[in-house]
């Protein structure tokens, strides 16, 4: 038998392991089963939906004579960068202020945070990147790829609370970070507690990263998908860009808002004090996508530019936000209504005040375990809930294994 | 002030910098050869009749959605996919590990940033010269790995230095280094090893237990033959015993360039190892991409797991493959009609896309700017861009920059 160079290679890779939710759901053959694990949007019948804005854009393009399969430049669909970048930040076509930000389209919103990452800490050198505890569960494997940064935890989620333990938060920042830090944060519709701060606590990070200098990165991933309003859903980026003091980066997905998810469109968006600096930064990150990818995949960025070109399709593409978001109110709503019914010991108020696709349900893992194992409910150990894996159908059976394991186990 | 203000003053790349020079070239006259993407007759992009039914299939299946392909990517394209490079049986799975990429580019750097991981190199081995991206690609991966080149190119004659190749490796290459080699038709020079001269070179490899690493962009494209495209990493793959990895394109042989489809493969030869690699090769894609991009890779999938749309399609590779052939054949006409002087008889035998034209850069210069026929810096020129109507005018200004630089 041959020895492979690739015998000891099992642990060289740090980071999540996989969560097995994915696995239990798929070979469970109970007709019971529910997954809220997934963070994926899904209708009343527990399926994928094709929102109909892009149903229209897809056939329009298929009818199209000169459509083709060439190659994107190296930064993208030029329409698709510049719509992506205006529908996040408030520009009013002000050219000096455009000229200050490089954009660039990625795979997805992981490729706009590795392209970020990867670009920060070569051109920053932070001594650290600032993660909210806790956090999306791919930013630590991603930063750990691009270099040196060490990784910190800032205090964010207070279990006991349910809210965010912001004193904390400021203090621990205020004491131990330094200038030229990176502190990544959501954007809105926080993953995976749902818990956002409010505008004035918003205000008060963001004095924050004046005063100890540090470089905010938003991880904008839910655009429009948290409360149906894209403009309000902005608001902390567009607070942090208007001051005018700070360089900021965007990562910025379209998997949930427009349902693209294996389509993989995003953007990456660094919003500099000067126009020499974005040319310079939007050169090298041109460098850093060529070297990896060449090009981004074109078909996602066509539909997402048709939509946000066309002020009919932009409207249609807000009513579809409104279907989604509404949808997910009504399961929070519902949720809540059935376990206040039951009487179920703990305080489920947060369910309607926490925003997005998911909650976090405060459950022990040994209850988590047997909403799986008794009751085929499939939710992450961590007590992580997605809310899109309630049906009107499926809520009542949820509520009930929920009120049981909380009593039980 | 900036914290991005002192950022080196970098130059993008070469061939990005030309392609928009063309854009804004006005004249009537102007024709590309320097980019490496098929054109029709008509200088237009095709759309392969295979790829045209496959859509149109799609579009009717119900189920089609736009939710994430697995980690690993389009099971359907990836299954195929090892059959098409490998000839793989169900036996021979079990022992490769395949992921879907960001097309060629996404594959050559996981490859790349797997290889860093797992099992260090000091030297990467690239020829000399290769597709530009190879250097780029390893220095962002891991700056540390050490690029070389091996002699390939004999600028004088038109051919491989297989000696060079050979005592290089021999005597330089250690255990353990990557050597970068083109499966089929060469990137940028056009010229492939025999079938002799891929065993020598497989002997080297095995010899110092190197590691192999095939860039397949063209099978299909080369010579019209997926068997002989694939031929070189076939047998690597069956008469060696070298773990190797092979970065899969689809962006030429399907012409579905922009939707960045591609595959990598790692061969393993022990027991146990495919899935560790698997678990590795998902924890990096994970991090960088999460999962590959799905439009493409259907599209792909629908042709190769259909016997009547691939039966089209291996007609689109030959249509594609017979154009670059007759191209080649009417430019050397026109130059030898013209008694331009020059070695320009290699562009027959050379395979693929590309030649390099032994032009220099005044001479690529004049032709830019004189005649709005545009060359790669190299030299490299691009079969895909000559058609009947302009076939003569480009003789006819290889012919007018060649007379140019000669001395009086």
């Amino acid at each position: 038998m041959l020895d492979s160079r690739f015998s000891n290679i099992s642990v060289l890779v740090p980071g999540e392991g996989f969560s097995p939710i994915g696995a239990g759901f798929k070979d469970d053959t109970s007709d019971k089963k529910v997954n809220l694990g997934a963070g994926v949007y899904r209708d009343d019948n527990a399926l994928p939906w094709l929102l109909p804005v892009v149903k229209k854009v897809e056939e329009t393009l298929m009818q199209d004579p000169d459509r083709d399969h060439e190659y994107l430049p190296v930064d993208g669909l030029a329409s698709f960068i510049s719509l992506a970048r205006d529908l996040v930040l408030d520009l009013a076509s002000d050219a000096s202020l455009i000229a200050r930000i490089a954009s660039i389209q990625t795979v997805s919103g992981t490729g706009a945070n590795h392209l970020a990452a990867r670009f920060l800490a070569e051109s920053l050198k932070p001594q650290r990147v600032w993660f909210p505890d806790p956090t999306w569960v791919n930013h630590k494997l991603l930063w750990s790829l691009v270099g040196d940064v060490q990784q910190s935890f800032y205090p964010y989620f207070d279990p006991v609370s349910r809210d965010i333990q912001f004193d904390n938060m400021i203090t621990t920042l205020e004491n131990e970070a330094t200038a030229g830090d990176v502190i990544l944060l959501h954007a809105c519709a926080h993953n995976p507690t749902g818990v956002d701060p409010s505008r004035i606590q918003w205000e008060k990070i963001a004095d924050l990263c004046e005063r100890k200098q540090l470089f905010p990165l938003f991880d904008c991933a839910y655009q429009g998908f948290a409360t149906g309003n894209v403009d309000d859903d902005a608001w902390a980026i567009r607070h942090f860009f208007r001051r005018g003091t700070l360089e900021i980066g965007i990562a910025q997905s379209f998997s949930k808002n427009f349902g693209l998810y294996g389509e993989r469109v995003g953007a990456f968006h660094l919003v500099t004090n000067s126009p020499q600096a974005a040319a310079k930064s939007r050169i090298q990150l041109m460098i850093l996508q060529g070297g990896e990818i060449s090009t981004p995949p074109a078909y996602g960025a066509k539909i997402v530019a048709a939509v946000l070109g066309d002020a009919d399709l932009r409207r249609d593409w807000e009513a579809d936000l409104t279907t989604m978001t509404s949808r997910l109110k009504n399961m929070r709503q519902a949720l809540y209504g059935e376990l206040t019914k039951l009487a179920t010991p703990g305080n489920w108020d947060y369910l309607i005040s926490q925003i997005g696709m998911f909650s976090y349900l405060g459950l022990t893992k040994e209850q988590i375990n047997a909403l799986g194992i008794k009751y085929h409910i499939y939710a992450y150990s961590t007590g992580r809930i997605s809310i899109s894996g309630l049906t009107p159908k499926n809520i009542s059976y949820v509520a009930l294994a929920i009120d049981s394991v909380v009593r039980e186990v | 002030m900036s914290q991005f203000a002192s950022l080196t003053e970098a130059t993008p790349d070469a061939a990005f910098v030309l392609i928009e020079a063309y854009k804004a070239d006005l004249s009537p006259l102007k024709v590309d050869l320097s980019p490496g993407f098929y054109r029709g007759e008509d200088a237009r992009p095709w759309i392969l009749p295979s790829v045209q039914k496959a859509k149109q299939a799609l579009l009717k299946d119900p189920t089609a959605d736009h939710e994430h392909l697995p980690i690993l990517g389009h099971a359907g394209l990836l299954d195929s996919a090892q059959k098409l490079v490998f000839d793989a049986t169900s036996e021979d799975a079990s022992t490769i590990a395949s992921i879907q990429t960001i097309a060629g580019t996404g594959a050559n750097h996981l490859g790349a940033l797997f290889l860093a991981k797992a099992s260090r190199p000091q030297t990467v081995w690239i020829s000399d010269p290769s597709w530009i991206n190879h250097t780029e690609i390893w220095q962002l991966v891991d700056n540390e790995i050490e690029r070389r080149i091996y002699p390939y190119f004999d600028k004088q004659s038109f051919t491989i230095d297989v000696e060079g190749t050979i005592s290089t490796l021999q005597s330089k290459a250690r255990e353990g280094d990557v050597v970068v080699l083109h499966g089929c038709a060469h990137n940028p020079t056009g010229l492939d090893f025999s079938k002799d001269q891929w065993k020598a070179i497989a002997n080297v490899c095995e010899e110092k237990r190197l590691i192999p690493f095939f860039d397949l962009a063209y099978q299909g494209f080369a010579t019209g033959d997926l068997a002989e495209d694939a031929w070189s990493i076939r047998y690597f793959f069956r008469n060696t015993s070298l773990e190797m990895l092979v970065a899969q394109s689809f962006s030429k042989n399907f012409g579905l360039y922009g939707e960045r489809v591609g595959a990598l493969h790692v061969v393993c030869r022990t027991e146990g190892t495919r899935s560790k690699i698997l678990n590795v090769l998902k924890r990096l894609s994970r991090a960088e991409i999460t999962t590959p991009p799905i439009n493409g890779a259907k599209i792909v999938a629908k042709v190769l797991g259909d016997k009547d749309l691939k039966q089209q399609w291996q007609n689109d590779l030959l249509h594609m493959s017979d154009r670059m052939s007759s191209m080649r054949e009417r430019l050397v006409d026109a130059l030898r009609k013209r008694q331009t002087p020059g070695s320009w008889d290699h562009i027959l035998t050379d395979i693929g896309m590309f030649s390099m034209t032994g032009l220099q850069p005044d001479q690529i210069r004049a032709l830019k700017e004189e005649y709005h026929v545009y060359l790669l810096p190299s030299g490299r020129v691009s079969m895909t861009g000559l058609t009947e109507n302009n076939v003569e005018y480009v003789a006819e200004a290889v012919h007018k920059v060649v007379l140019a630089a000669k001395p009086q």
